[in-house]
């Protein structure tokens, strides 16, 4: 009955949460007490604790359901668990497509924890990792389809960091860039803004806890480009200068280019210092356009 | 809910498919096709917002618009939008739209400070009418005193309709649009250095292009779609560059390979080293400035087109302004012939030093961008928008930007060109094409030229006379023109200028409220311009009527009326001919005029303007005829109530300007079966490059490049200095002032602001601020602060992320929210010469509040 007059993205959530709820009392049922205990301590995807929250496990040991971080939110953006929340009852969290973290520069929330379940060496909130957005629906992503949103990145407090847009060629209409918005995990702090602000009916771009959102690479493959720039060079001894046999007028760049012409090329742009950058694909890429800025 | 979503984006996709196929049909395809399977009559349009003029597929069901696409087939932006035109469907149906004429009233009589109570159209016809005729008989007042204030979002016989009864009915050229404050520094620069306004270029420069020059443009929000051709063309091609200069680092500047960030006002020095440093470099083309360029040096001291008591214009020599003997002092226009030499010898002060000292830009930037023009190989684009034009010294900053481009021959052909784009859907079509100004008149012409005022009087079948040959009220003037008390009667439709007019405290409310001036705006929504006049009409907006655009690269698209507008609310044109009708010729020309056409004696102007055997050519079944490969049996509102196709008749009339006179504009039937085409259309034929031997039909064979605004068939170089801004940051008011837009919402917001989503993506206006200015002021970002001028102050949020990074000393307020007026703040300070606010500077402070 309450439930009905609720924001839509609240009913969202309890459809949520108890989807979770349901999972976990399979759990219950087949796996034992173990694995209950683990789960109860997860939170439902859209629920996104303050920022400095301790890991999940840790922060709901250590919150003494003071409701303090609530009480000195100057936005009224968090949250206290109810009882019939999937989540340890009376604890903080906020739900970005509601009302996303404003990232006040001196964190009142945290320093009002008595406890430190929000952790007050966190001092800049840029450094806050409260989740991680994620686009995550790539076919209702307006800029995906080419269109001209890019309202998660304009709306990013930490814009250009967080949010890149990285243009490709649209080859449906052959004359117009596509914009994608990356998310980049060094610098995203959770904070929902992009999802709170994304036009679709249902966001495209969600903020989902890191452990669900943060994908891992295995250690027996390295990125050759990477390594070769974090080791400042090639770990193996570079190629001899290679030589080609070439009609005249012809050249061929090792770097990358292959096969050009000598002179008619319009070689506006200075070739790429010492190969760098030569096992990249030649597609570019935002970055790489900055990497040549003149 | 999701699988019919996902469902829906396939069929789409299927659509779009079928669509392209579609083309290769010979024929003009039919466009309203068969009630697609989900109830839908699609048909042709154009966005509502910006001069990019983007096409759109509008999707109507049960008599509302429920859908829409960007159209697939459109040339411009191929079936995408950015996020304003994503929204189109709900700019309509915003819940607060005006569906009755309000009348401020007491006691059930008009009152100047009474509360709005609906009216009926009759009785606010009744009021209107008796104040334009109590105007033309104050002696304070006057013809000139009756005015009107209209928009490049006027449709073209909107607009058309409206300079006709102005001009030749109320003999009033008190009629401007909200085009001053956007492109008439454009219009100045284009009929100064050409003699003919409107770009020489097309979209398709962003195709051929090896750099992009953007000078006070944001075109990654201000013109999404076209950012996305300029940064594939950078994507798509290694050796493309851009660079971009601005008083401030903003979106255009993240793919940037040149960002130069200069102190405002000194695009003006810049301007000058380009061509100093083209000159010392031996890279003038010297064959086609000996063939197609003379040069000019125009005079100085111009002033600010301040008020006439402001020591600003006490001193200045030129302003055009009476002097102490009542005579003009001058003419901020004039200019005399000089040499090349001299041309070189006055732009070599301009070098590398001293443009780096007055714009602070590092050398090295300076001279890339300088190199990028000088290089002979490389076709350069340059595109501005408000950077330029929103300028006290925007005439001669247009002409500057010419003079780079003319020294090095770097104009009318692919990839090469100056391109100034426009920021409203129909700034070209109709406040230009049309001459909605206070001096123009329809395809160039002036007011002030007696052939132009002869050529108009003949087509319009007017006694010789009846056109007043002195400009009218201006748009700036307007506001001072009311509040002094001059201006009688003063209708606004189309636009906002209570929150877009620069110095809203010191002139546009003031003016609107003297009890001398009965202010009327016709409106979709209760806007702050609604708000503070004496009558509001209930308009008909967008698909409610039919209408015709002009975008920023000559392109004319035309829409048939796809949706009933709610209520009583009625289109523009149905309200300028309706109110037409409630003057008889005597009512409003003298005695002797009117004995010059005797058979007008007792007639209404309805009559002698509308019903002119030329605007009421076309019968009412021709509708249903015209547009019959698209929908059978169509017809429209007004059509239906005057008994003529009003659209076509106004149309082909205006049309009648142009032809045969290098404004050639196709046939009324023509535009409706194609997704519009770029003047001059010759025998069907679009014109893509003008002044180019081949492109242009108006250049012969033999001649390469012909300047044919000019009967020397020669542009004009001028030689221009660096001048300062007219307020500059002082001690109190520390921080320059500039203000703009925001990609989500579309000029005052009206109609985007009532969009959720788009309001929820940027809901507030807020300062943004450089983190160093702020900390310096004890400010936090999201604090609250009161940012002051000279002239008023407005609270809002502080910001120091986000989107723009202003340096050190400048702060920038978008304009787009009403509850945050920045036009409070601005200063009325214009270009003398085409009369634009310089909305990007003036001095202000930043306190905590």
């Amino acid at each position: 009955m309450e439930r009905d007059t609720k924001p839509k993205g609240s009913a969202r959530r309890q459809f949520l949460a108890d989807t979770a709820r349901m999972v976990c009392g399979v759990g219950l049922l087949g796996l034992g007490l173990g694995l209950y205990a683990r789960h109860a301590t997860a939170l439902p995807p859209a629920a996104i604790r303050p920022p400095g929250a301790l890991p999940e496990k840790e922060f709901s040991a250590a919150c003494i359901r003071c409701g303090m971080c609530v009480r000195d939110c100057p936005y009224d953006i968090l949250h206290l668990a109810k009882p019939e929340e999937p989540m340890s009852t009376g604890t903080p969290y906020f739900v970005a497509r509601q009302a996303p973290c404003e990232m006040c520069e001196d964190i009142p929330c945290v320093k009002a924890c008595p406890t430190g379940a929000l952790d007050h060496r966190l001092t800049d909130i840029t450094k806050a990792r409260m989740g991680l957005a994620v686009l995550i629906d790539h076919e209702t992503c307006l800029n995906f389809l080419g269109l001209r949103c890019d309202i998660c990145y304009r709306v990013c407090p930490v814009i250009d960091k967080a949010i890149t847009l990285e243009p490709m060629a649209n080859t449906r209409t052959g004359k117009h860039a596509m914009f994608i918005p990356t998310v980049h995990s060094e610098a995203c702090t959770g904070c929902g803004k992009c999802e709170k602000a994304c036009p679709t009916e249902i966001a495209a771009i969600k903020v989902l806890p890191i452990y669900i959102a943060k994908g891992h690479l295995s250690a027996h493959y390295r990125l050759g480009w990477v390594e070769k720039e974090k080791a400042g060079g090639s770990l193996v001894a570079p190629d001899l200068e290679h030589q080609y046999n070439l009609p005249e007028g012809m050249r061929y760049d090792y770097g990358g280019k292959g096969l050009q012409a000598e002179p008619g090329a319009p070689a506006a742009a200075p070739a790429a210092p010492g190969g760098e950058g030569g096992a990249v694909p030649p597609a570019p890429t935002f970055k790489a356009m900055q990497g040549d800025k003149l | 809910m999701e699988l019919t979503r996902r469902e829906f984006i396939k069929a789409n996709a299927i659509a779009a498919a079928a669509g392209v196929a579609g083309m290769s049909i010979p024929g003009a395809q039919a466009l309203a096709q068969a009630k697609a399977d989900d109830g839908l009559r699609w048909d042709k349009g154009a966005c509502r917002y910006c001069g990019t003029g983007c096409s759109v597929l509008v999707g109507v069901k049960d008599g509302r618009i429920v859908a829409t696409q960007g159209d697939p087939d459109a040339p411009v932006n191929k079936g995408l939008n950015c996020i304003k035109g994503y929204f189109l469907a709900k700019i309509q149906y915003g819940q607060d739209r005006l569906t009755k004429p309000l009348l401020r009233m007491k006691d059930g009589k008009f009152d100047k400070n009474g509360e709005f109570q609906p009216i009926s159209w009759d009785q606010a016809f009744d009021i209107m009418a008796e104040k334009v005729k109590q105007t033309l008989k104050d002696p304070n007042q006057g013809p000139q005193g009756v005015a009107m204030f209209g928009s490049g979002q006027w449709t073209v016989w909107e607009g058309y309709a409206a300079v006709k009864l102005m001009k030749a009915g109320f003999r009033s050229n008190s009629i401007d649009p909200n085009a001053r404050h956007c492109m008439a520094s454009a219009v100045a620069g284009f009929m100064r250095t050409f003699g003919i306004d409107e770009p020489m270029g097309c979209y398709d420069d962003a195709e051929h292009a090896d750099a992009f020059v953007l000078w006070g443009s944001n075109m990654a929000e201000m013109h999404p779609i076209l950012w996305t051709r300029i940064t594939n063309r950078r994507l798509t091609a290694d050796h493309v560059r851009i660079h971009v200069l601005s008083t401030f680092s903003h979106r255009s500047c993240e793919i940037a390979d040149n960002e130069l960030i200069f102190k405002p006002q000194s695009d003006l020095a810049i301007l000058n080293y380009i061509c100093n440093y083209i000159i010392q470099n031996n890279a003038v083309n010297k064959d086609f400035v000996a063939k197609h360029v003379g040069f000019f040096k125009g005079v100085t001291d111009i002033g600010y087109g301040l008020r006439p008591n402001h020591p600003l214009e006490q001193a200045a020599g030129n302003n055009g302004y009476p002097g102490p003997d009542g005579k003009p002092k001058g003419d901020p226009n004039a200019h005399s012939p000089i040499t090349f030499e001299e041309f070189a010898q006055f732009v070599s002060e301009y070098t590398l030093d001293k443009a780096h000292e007055i714009s602070g830009v590092p050398k090295d930037r300076l001279e890339k961008l300088a190199k990028t023009y000088a290089d002979p190989k490389t076709k350069v684009t340059s595109y501005w928008t408000m950077g330029f034009n929103q300028h006290t010294r925007g005439t001669w900053v247009n002409n500057m930007i010419y003079n780079v481009h003319l020294l090095v021959g770097k104009i009318s052909e692919p990839g090469n060109g100056p391109f100034s784009l426009t920021g409203q859907p129909s700034a070209c079509g109709t406040a230009r094409e049309v001459g909605t100004f206070s001096h123009r008149l329809p395809a160039d012409m002036v007011v002030m030229n007696p052939k132009h005022r002869e050529i108009a009087e003949k087509i319009w079948k007017l006694p010789a006379g009846t056109i007043n040959p002195v400009p009218g009220y201006h748009a700036v003037l307007q506001s001072r023109m009311a509040k002094d008390g001059k201006i009688g009667f003063l209708w606004t439709s189309t636009t906002n200028n209570m929150q877009a007019g620069p110095n809203v405290n010191g002139e546009v409310y003031p003016g609107w409220r003297n009890p001398k001036c009965f202010t009327v705006v016709s409106d979709v929504y209760p806007t702050v311009s609604a708000m503070s006049a004496d009558l509001i009409l209930p308009a008909a907006m967008w698909m409610e009527k039919e209408g015709a655009y002009g975008n920023a690269e000559r392109r004319t698209q035309f829409w048939r009326q796809q949706v009933k507008a709610p209520g009583e609310a009625r289109s523009d044109l149905w309200q300028y001919l309706e109110f037409s009708k409630r003057f008889k010729v005597e009512d409003v020309w003298p005695a002797d005029l009117i004995a010059k056409m005797p058979e007008y004696k007792g007639k209404t102007l309805y009559e002698i303007l509308y019903l002119n055997g030329q605007v009421n050519k076309f019968p009412k079944e021709e509708a249903a005829k015209v547009n019959a490969h698209a929908w059978a049996g169509y017809t429209n509102d007004e059509t239906e109530h005057f008994g003529f196709y009003v659209q076509k008749g106004l149309f082909e009339e205006y049309a009648g300007f142009g032809r045969g006179h290098a404004h050639d504009l196709a046939l009324f039937d023509t535009y409706h079966k194609v997704r519009g085409l770029r003047w001059p259309v010759v025998d069907g034929k679009e014109t893509l490059w003008r002044f180019r031997e081949g492109y242009d039909p108006y250049v012969k064979k033999g001649e390469g490049v012909r300047f044919y605004g000019y009967p020397d068939g020669k542009a004009k170089i001028f030689a221009l200095p660096y001048q300062p801004a007219a307020e500059m940051p002082d001690n109190e008011y520390d921080l320059w002032l500039c203000t703009g837009r925001v990609l989500e919402h579309w000029h005052t917001g009206s109609m985007t602001r009532r969009v959720p989503e788009l309001y929820r993506a940027f809901p507030d206006a807020v300062v943004f601020m450089n983190p160093k200015d702020a900390e310096k002021r004890g400010l936090k970002r999201h604090d609250v602060v009161k940012v002051a001028t000279r002239r008023g102050e407005i609270q809002l949020r502080v910001e120091t992320k986000g989107r723009n990074k202003p340096p050190e000393g400048l702060i920038f307020i978008p304009f787009f929210d009403e509850m945050r007026l920045v036009n409070k703040l601005t200063l009325d300070a214009t270009c003398p010469i085409s009369k634009e606010t310089d909305y990007k500077k003036c001095a202000a402070k930043v306190v905590k509040v």
